[in-house]
């Protein structure tokens, strides 16, 4: 835990604070403390089974909904808990978008309803509002000139590449302060992952991303900060360039020259 | 050494192909002897059998329609029960039980399966017809009189209870492969719902339930195809008198029940003949109803193999 304590943060919208993750008996996060800033893109890299995924599943709550999963520690989301006593996971997870690792539309929604379908969920009924809100969603996840022509299209008739950006669409369309990724491009081929990260640049202006990422060079291309996690534990957490060119462990260094992982 | 595998193989081969079309052949059989036998009845009373309300074996007519009703009243009202029921049953043991008990109650819900029919049968007899006979059915007419569904005499058996039979007779293979339909469904649909923020019972509609449709569809067919062929639990307590009454009390009869009711003690030719013509119809029917069935389940494994 050397890395975090150099980093300015002007704005925290997202803080993590000693974060402990168990599946059954094992300890799969220990003790990670993350503070994200307001519109940026901070990445999550390290080797497989490192625990990033783990780590990006309890900023939403999701981590718990595994059998035998257990969390504790504290993620402030502007200040409130997200675990405090009382709190609703299913509203905090409102709060929170998520984009999963592979393409994930539901098969028996057409585009519009994939997108509409967490307003639906928040009990927005005016169908104006609804399609008004499901373009703006689309347009911010740059797939709306691909598909308005056929928003009755069952989600699954897209490629691999707009049902992903279907499902930044259908994750923005509740207005979440925060969006979650899960190696949202390793399914994908270069040219949607290009249109992906171009997208992600253009977001942050709107919302704080996390994205987990088993790819370096994405993390470098697109992030502002990047924390290396290893084991379990978060070796390194710094601004993007300076993690990259000039890592303080040693471990980092040896991840990112390639040594391992 | 090779050649010798070589043949080995073949004969195999031959072996297996020749098991295989022999059930082929099997189902060929049954159906030619089928049609066999029916002639004489197809001869005489031609498509009007299956309109034809009048079954009278003293008489020597024969008309399929009160069989055909009810068959298509005591499965249909079976599979209104047993539906919804299997539904929860398999929604509850795939996505809220624990683990545990999920399998301890889903091994229960296959034994069901495993019940010889005619011990539901006596299970009937001697339970559940003095239970409607005694209790159900006296509250039905009292509160529900009016409808002509439930006026008369109380019997016990009758199609109400050949009903309730069969309900629970379908329901654990309809739950069973709604089970199944249930665990294909990808575990990122739930996690998608999950993260959108939908509770639990959302997370089933828009994740499971929504995209299951095909495959409830067929499961419920499949049932469909279980009630429409049961025979002996029906036979036992559906009161054996080939009738169309509007009342679920009056005692009715089964395109299957009437077969083995009336096949040994049928006297005349044209006796035998009809009930075979009812044979050769029920397997058409349900040799229909399982390819649908099997097509509609099928299709959708096939579509959640490319998962994008």
């Amino acid at each position: 835990m050397s890395g975090t304590r150099d980093i300015v943060i002007t704005q925290t919208i997202l803080d993590a604070k000693n974060i402990n993750a168990w599946f059954g008996s094992v300890h799969a996060i220990r003790d990670i403390s993350l503070p994200v800033e307001k519109n940026t893109v901070t990445a999550m890299i390290g080797p497989s089974g490192c625990g990033k995924s783990t780590f990006l599943r309890c900023l939403n709550r999701l981590h718990e909904e595994v059998a035998g999963a257990r969390v504790e520690g504290q993620v402030l989301l502007s200040g409130e808990d997200i675990y405090g006593p009382g709190t609703d996971p299913v509203a905090i997870r409102r709060k929170i978008g998520m984009v999963f690792q592979k393409p994930n539309p539901f098969p028996s929604m057409s585009i519009f309803n994939n997108v509409a379908v967490g307003l639906r969920l928040a009990g927005m009924g005016n169908k104006a509002l609804l399609a008004e809100t499901v373009e703006k969603s689309l347009k911010q996840a740059a797939l709306w000139n691909e598909v308005k022509d056929k928003l009755k299209a069952p989600g699954t008739s897209l490629s691999g590449g707009q049902q992903q950006r279907l499902c930044v669409a259908r994750a923005l369309a509740v207005n979440p302060p925060v969006l979650l990724m899960d190696e949202p491009t390793s399914a994908l081929d270069p040219i949607s992952t290009a249109k992906i990260e171009e997208l992600l640049i253009e977001l942050k202006k709107e919302v704080t991303v996390v994205i987990v990422t088993h790819n370096m060079q994405q993390a470098a291309r697109i992030s502002d900060r990047t924390a290396f996690f290893l084991l379990g534990e978060l070796i390194e957490y710094d601004d993007t360039s300076r993690l990259f060119t000039n890592p303080r462990d040693k471990r980092t260094e040896d991840y990112i020259t390639g040594r391992f992982g | 050494m090779r050649r010798e595998a070589h043949l080995g193989d073949r004969i195999f081969y031959l072996l297996l192909n020749g098991v295989a079309l022999s059930v082929l052949m099997l189902l060929g059989a049954i159906a030619w002897q089928l049609i066999h036998l029916s002639l004489p009845a197809i001869h005489k009373f031609g498509f009007g059998f299956f309109s034809s309300t009048n079954w009278d074996p003293v008489q020597e007519v024969f008309g399929a329609g009160p069989v055909i009703f009810g068959t298509l009243v005591s499965s249909g009202l079976a599979l209104l029960i047993a539906a919804p029921i299997s539904v929860g049953v398999a929604l509850f043991l795939n996505e809220l039980a624990p683990r545990r008990l999920a399998e301890a109650v889903g091994f229960l819900v296959e034994m069901l399966a495993a019940i010889p029919s005619v011990v539901y049968g006596l299970w009937g007899i001697f339970v559940l017809a003095p239970f409607l006979r005694i209790t159900v059915e006296p509250w039905l007419s009292g509160h529900f009189g009016w409808l002509p569904l439930f006026r008369g005499a109380p019997y016990g058996v009758g199609m109400l209870a050949a009903a309730l039979i069969l309900a629970m007779m379908i329901t654990p293979t309809i739950a069973a492969i709604c089970k199944e339909v249930f665990r294909a469904v990808p575990q990122s649909q739930r996690e998608a719902a999950r993260a959108l923020g939908a509770t639990k019972w959302e997370t089933m509609r828009l994740a499971v339930l929504e995209s299951s449709h095909s495959g409830i569809l067929g499961a419920v067919i499949l049932g469909l195809a279980r009630a429409l062929g049961e025979t002996m639990a029906v036979t036992m307590v559906i009161g054996n008198r080939a009738e169309i009454a509007a009342s679920l009390f009056a005692p009715g009869q089964t395109m299957a029940s009437v077969i083995a009711n009336e096949y040994a003690e049928a006297s005349g030719d044209l006796h035998l003949s009809a009930l075979a013509f009812v044979g050769l119809a029920l397997f058409a029917v349900s040799f229909a109803i399982n390819s649908v069935a099997r097509i509609l389940v099928w299709r959708l494994n096939r579509n959640r193999g490319r998962d994008f």
